[in-house]
């Protein structure tokens, strides 16, 4: 009993998008923009899930109360994350069972950086100063994007984000400002963070298969290249004022544009990666479905409305 | 605050603990040692969930934990630093090897599963929240200040942990069964929370901290009827009116620094990075 025609009703909504108005969960939406746009959120709050290990594994050795706290609290908001978005895509109709299932199964993705390993403390650093400052450029842009609940949530997050990002800095600051062994660690971490901050953003947009209806829907506001490059004005100059040494030796400004041009990262490695062979991605999916599988008697449990009786 | 419990007699001392003759100093000072082990080692624990647990929302809840009773830890090590002469809390925590920790062994048991997890953590909230109770009210001024303070956070601990053992001692066979085993092997740890520190009497007939035996019996008559309410058997049998006589040996020693190899192992973790160059600013 459709009053409208799909294409009077695509028409409508894609005037809606223009006139920047944001679509809510009960809203006409195409069935693609709902499949992407779950696609979308699913894949970040897996993200948020899986960067939680190799962070949340070094909390044991985490030197000192203050940086221990803080790693606590950065992993603990990064759950929390996980949680908000996940009851974002639920808005969409996915339950977040069914979402963490497919994550564990290998079906749903995430963020290729978390299948690289955190060697050492620098790379705590070096994850909380580039990658947290990554998804800040990719959150801030994906917030302005036309799905109320996801924007909403990105708000909250990109707030939350922001300590992160300044409890990162002063970490990498404190190392590369440190003992010569502090300077050393802080450099090769930084070594080998670089090409996957790269990466962080996706291919090229010239290789890149989705762009281009989910910009005009309001989906993805801006492109990989574009937010990449956001990222380098933001980050080249610290890094130079750190005195950390960039591993991409043909890194240079466009002297017309003023733009940073970089040395393309090994994209086969990435679509590698993607694909469940990165240096780390079984392990990580193992450890996640190792805790599903380990929870799975709480669940049941708390799934249960009616307590049994008290014997007396 | 049950009257047993009752400290406070005595009018408020002097904040300046040099004040305090040299068997009291040194019987607060192990005091206050075995306070703050007890926060940073179950802290510690706590948080080994964190971006683990079993579900988000129990992950999340634990990792509140570990960053309030590390804070709690904070607390008292500072009390130390300031009116002691200790280090810093950072070398309280990071420098001292296993023989030199006060804590009670329940604390460093390795997290178990997430059953072993939350019982303990409720018999030591309740614990925490007796002892604090009598403690806000000790006439020596820093000790009182810091447990009313650190009391109110335990609160939060205790709701999370009634309301989670009760669920789950009477959802189904299974989730009983987990936590019974729990508390099978948890009980005499637990007891242990109540050995007295060093020279703990000197305080006592002072009035500036609660006898440990009687933080016991308001533990047990706090934990028992809970417990048995939700379904759970605490080895214990009834002693005199509302009494309760545990029939499991509770197991001591870590108030004098004996202590599960788990402690060493775990101490050999969390101090590694810090202990590696002690003198660079981590």
């Amino acid at each position: 009993m459709t009053t409208l025609s799909d294409e009077a009703q695509l028409h409508a909504f894609e005037a809606r998008i223009a006139r920047g108005d944001k679509v809510e969960p009960g809203d006409w939406m195409p069935d693609r923009y709902r499949q992407q746009l779950t696609r979308l959120i699913q894949q970040h709050a897996n993200s948020e899930l899986m960067g939680a290990l190799p962070e949340g594994q070094w909390i044991p050795y985490a030197p000192g109360f203050k940086r221990k706290m803080a790693l606590i609290a950065k992993v603990q908001d990064e759950v929390g994350h996980a949680q908000l978005l996940y009851m974002a895509a639920e808005t969409l109709g996915k339950p977040r069972v069914e979402m963490i299932e497919e994550l564990i199964n290998g079906t749903s993705k995430y963020s290729n950086v978390f299948n690289y390993p955190c060697e050492t403390w620098a790379d705590i650093a070096m994850v909380g100063w580039l990658i947290d400052g990554a998804a800040i450029v990719n959150q801030t842009i994906m917030q302005t994007g036309s799905y109320g609940p996801y924007g909403r949530a990105l708000k909250r997050i990109t707030y939350e984000e922001a300590f992160h990002l300044k409890q990162g800095y002063d970490l990498v600051v404190t190392l590369a400002t440190g003992t010569r062994a502090q300077r050393d660690m802080c450099q090769e971490a930084f070594n080998r963070w670089w090409w996957p901050t790269m990466m962080f953003f996706g291919p090229p947009d010239r290789q890149s298969v989705h762009t281009e209806v989910l910009q005009r829907w309001g989906v993805k506001p801006k492109t990989n290249d574009e937010q990449r490059q956001i990222w380098l004005q933001k980050f080249v100059p610290k890094i130079e004022e750190l005195g950390l040494d960039i591993p991409d030796k043909g890194l240079h400004r466009d002297p017309d544009t003023g733009d940073y041009v970089i040395t393309q990262p090994d994209w086969d490695e990435f679509f590698r990666v993607i694909n469940g062979d990165g240096p780390m991605n079984r392990e990580r999916l193992a450890l996640r479905r190792l805790i599903y599988e380990e929870g799975s008697w709480l669940r049941t449990a708390l799934e249960k409305r009616d307590l049994l009786p008290r014997a007396a | 605050m049950s009257a047993a419990t009752a400290v406070g007699a005595a009018p408020t001392l002097s904040p300046d603990a040099a004040a305090l003759d040299d068997t009291t100093r040194a019987a607060l000072r192990a005091y206050l040692q075995a306070l703050g082990d007890d926060e940073m080692l179950l802290g510690h624990r706590d948080s080994e969930w964190t971006g683990l647990g079993p579900i988000l929302e129990e992950d999340i809840a634990f990792s509140s934990m570990a960053q309030d009773e590390l804070g709690h830890a904070q607390v008292w090590y500072g009390v130390l630093h300031q009116h002691f002469g200790a280090p810093t809390p950072d070398a309280i925590a990071f420098l001292r090897d296993a023989p030199d920790w006060r804590n009670a062994q329940l604390v460093e048991l390795p997290r178990g599963d997430y059953a072993f997890s939350l019982v303990r953590q409720y018999l030591f909230d309740v614990a925490e929240a007796i002892r604090y109770g009598a403690l806000a009210e000790s006439p020596w001024p820093a000790l009182a200040e810091a447990a009313a303070k650190l009391r109110q956070e335990e609160k939060y601990h205790l709701l999370h942990g009634r309301a989670y053992v009760e669920r789950l001692g009477r959802a189904n066979a299974d989730s009983r069964l987990r936590l019974q085993r729990a508390l099978d092997d948890l009980f005499p740890y637990a007891l242990g929370l109540f050995e007295a520190p060093d020279g703990e009497s000197a305080l006592v007939a002072r009035g500036l901290v609660p006898p440990s035996a009687a933080l016991r019996a308001a533990w047990l008559a706090a934990v028992v009827p809970f417990l048995q309410a939700s379904e759970l058997s605490p080895p214990v049998v009834p002693d005199g009116a509302d009494g309760w006589r545990p029939t499991v040996a509770s197991i001591e020693g870590g108030r004098r620094g004996t202590h599960t190899e788990h402690l060493a192992v775990l101490l050999a973790a969390m101090q590694g990075l810090y202990r590696s160059d002690p003198a660079a600013v981590w």
